[in-house]
């Protein structure tokens, strides 16, 4: 922790009087990587490091082998209650009288405009150039068991949330540890709690904002061409703050409006690029089904577009990374296992559709280097990456295959990135607050210090290539993972108690639908 | 024959004080007669909110509902209960008009009664076309009052 209050002082004060010039700029940022790198580059190294012989992550395992044991534990719930979800979100069984209250879909759009961002457009440009069309196959598959994770810990963040006197609500893994471990009678929940806290509050700022910020200054100066990065930080600093410390509210209003709007049109666009290419679209699903067991002459072949995939999904949809146990815990419901099958959908709409409509344009746009002979890809072994249209990788690459289809998209996509960007950061604001709150209290003081940190380090984001501070709280944000997903493992049987009632009762028909009560 | 029911949407405006001058009227006419006074509160549970609003939202809930009964229904149901009317105050969220119309239908009532310009604004939005909507869709006869 005293390390810790090292880097941050540090940071500070390195950076503020720093952003002055561009040439100060460059030493700061130079003296900042050096400090993260010399004191956390060994944490990173152990976050993201291989299985011995591949280039997997074992933290891409840990996520996916967590999927698959609550995909069996909850017997597949993300297919036989895959219905049951749709219903829930429909309002089917939302009771008349809590109207006013948040509903199911309200939710679900909240934590997904945490989720679907970057990951969705360069994340899946990054998996398929370097394993392939067979990387979607797994991709979908990742996404699939993800679904079960998302069920077991926002069953847990609703059941175990705070209630205040005055009405608010405050959920997340915090709260399941230290509550779910105490009726179990196990010991160091507390303990998990606080670590799960700080991890969220370094995830927060990095992944969730410097990486977000970074990223949003990037595509814009793609496209409008360069300028100083502390500019974008600035004005998006200055819009979040005005939306999470209160004032302006429209601002809020007027993203939430667009971003699922973006979302959609994002979808729309790509199931239309793929009706003009619907003599391909078999071939398509040839190439990924083919793909995900040969390889298509990938490097690492088979296993190449297996990890690829599986990476892709882990890190898109957040799965068993506790954030979206936050955003769920804020429902009214009387029912916590209603929750679980709603946010059982994030991972399905965010992976399963929204990453594989980004894999199948791009498979189909022809961007990636094939010979024509043997059908293989060509592989760039300087780039680490099959051969591309100009050369291109992550979001370049899924503008250009867009940009095959509609000559006007990287404009679009320029929009969707920075209001995905905005919305991710505003998401994670919230998330980082909770932790915040949970270790200091609640109170407007302390949470407005946190907010105002917040808006800092978007500046910082956007201004600074701060490579190793990115990587620091990348590691940290799956970091929440090894923490969240211990506890899953533990608190598990008190979902399949919840869930063995819930059903109970729906059989019985104690549960009806709205509609079919007297 | 039962007791007859009028349902009249109130929004603090002056025509919806009007529909409720004019229920009494009616009510006074027609004997055994209810008021249901409805406040809407515009609500749809398919908007899209922060994680921090979604928190923030029962108590949000509950304040918006205090206000509705402090400032618009309590003191017509007072002035009514004093002139003797039997009168009834309900507030709940949603969209106007379906709500409106669910209430009849709920109450069995004989009759809708509503203003047909709401307050300027947010409001207009609540009651504005609500008048418009519910002459065409609702299960009931419905009364505008300009």
């Amino acid at each position: 922790m005293l390390r810790l209050h090292h880097f941050v002082a540090t940071l500070f004060a390195c950076l503020l009087p720093g952003l002055a010039s561009a040439q100060e700029l460059a030493t700061v940022n130079e003296r900042v990587n050096q400090l993260f790198a010399d004191y956390t580059g060994w944490y990173v190294g152990f976050i993201f490091a291989p299985l011995p012989g591949t280039d997997f992550s074992w933290i891409a395992l840990w996520l996916v082998v967590g999927a698959v044991v609550f995909t069996i534990y909850f017997g597949a719930i993300q297919f036989s209650g895959f219905i049951h979800s749709i219903r829930l979100v429909k309002g089917d069984y939302s009771d008349p009288n809590d109207a006013g209250e948040v509903s199911h879909l309200q939710a679900l759009a909240t934590a997904l405009s945490g989720t679907v961002g970057l990951g969705n457009i360069a994340g899946v440009a990054v998996a398929v150039s370097i394993g392939g069309a067979g990387a979607t196959f797994w991709m979908i598959v990742a996404g699939l068991f993800g679904m079960a994770t998302k069920f077991t810990e926002c069953t847990l963040g609703v059941k175990y949330r705070n209630e205040y006197p005055d009405g608010s609500v405050s959920g997340g893994p915090m709260y399941y540890m230290v509550k779910g471990f105490k009726e179990l009678g196990l010991p160091l929940g507390g303990a998990m709690a606080v670590l799960f806290s700080v991890f969220t509050i370094l995830g927060a700022l990095g992944g969730g904002n410097m990486f977000q910020a970074n990223q949003a200054h990037a595509q814009i100066s793609n496209v409008v061409g360069d300028y100083p990065g502390w500019i974008t930080g600035l004005v998006l600093a200055v819009l979040t703050f005005a939306v999470i410390a209160g004032g302006l509210k429209s601002i809020a209003r007027v993203t939430e409006k667009i971003v699922p709007f973006m979302g959609i049109f994002y979808v729309l666009v790509s199931v239309v690029i793929l009706i003009m290419n619907y003599d391909q679209i078999i071939w398509a699903f040839g190439q990924i089904f083919v793909g995900a067991f040969t390889g298509l002459g990938i490097v690492g072949g088979f296993t190449g577009a297996l990890i690829q995939g599986f990476r892709r999904a882990a890190f898109s949809n957040e799965a068993g990374i506790g954030s979206a146990a936050i955003a769920h815990s804020a429902v009214r419901t009387k029912e916590p296992v209603s929750e679980g099958y709603v946010a059982l959908l994030e991972p399905f709409i965010d992976t399963v559709v929204i990453c594989t409509m980004t894999a199948l344009v791009i498979v189909i746009s022809g961007v990636l280097a094939q010979d024509p002979q043997t059908g293989l890809y060509i592989w760039n072994a300087e780039l680490g990456r099959i051969t591309t249209e100009g050369d291109v990788g992550g979001v370049a690459l899924t503008s250009a295959a867009y940009a095959t289809a509609f000559s006007w998209f990287p404009v679009l996509l320029m929009v969707a990135v920075v209001l995905f960007a905005f919305s991710t950061m505003i998401s994670w604001s919230y998330y980082g607050l909770k932790a915040w709150t949970y270790l200091f209290g609640e109170g407007q003081t302390k949470e407005l210090i946190f907010k105002f940190i917040f808006c800092v380090f978007i500046v910082i984001g956007a201004a600074a290539s701060l490579d190793p501070v990115i990587d620091f709280s990348d590691a940290m944000l799956f970091s929440m993972a090894i923490v969240n997903i211990i506890a899953l493992y533990f608190l598990m049987p008190i979902v399949k108690r919840e869930l063995h009632s819930y059903r109970s009762r729906l059989k019985s028909g104690k549960i009806v639908k709205t509609a079919d009560q007297t | 024959m039962g007791q007859t029911t009028f349902i009249v949407g109130l929004d603090g405006s002056d025509a919806g004080a009007r529909a409720l001058a004019f229920a009494k009227d009616r009510a006074k006419a027609a004997g055994d007669c209810k008021i249901v006074i409805c406040y809407v509160i515009e609500w749809s549970p398919f908007t899209f909110q922060t994680a921090e609003e979604n928190a923030q939202r029962h108590k949000r809930r509950e304040n918006e509902i205090a206000m509705a009964h402090e400032r618009v229904l309590d003191p017509a149901l007072t002035s009514a209960k004093a002139e003797g009317f039997d009168i009834e105050g309900i507030v709940r969220h949603g969209d106007a008009a379906d709500i409106i119309d669910a209430l009849a239908r709920e109450r069995d009532a004989k009759q809708i009664m509503i203003g047909r310009v709401g307050t300027k604004g947010l409001k207009a939005r609540i009651f504005g076309g609500v008048a418009g909507r519910l002459a065409t869709t609702a299960t009931v006869p419905v009364t505008i009052i300009p």
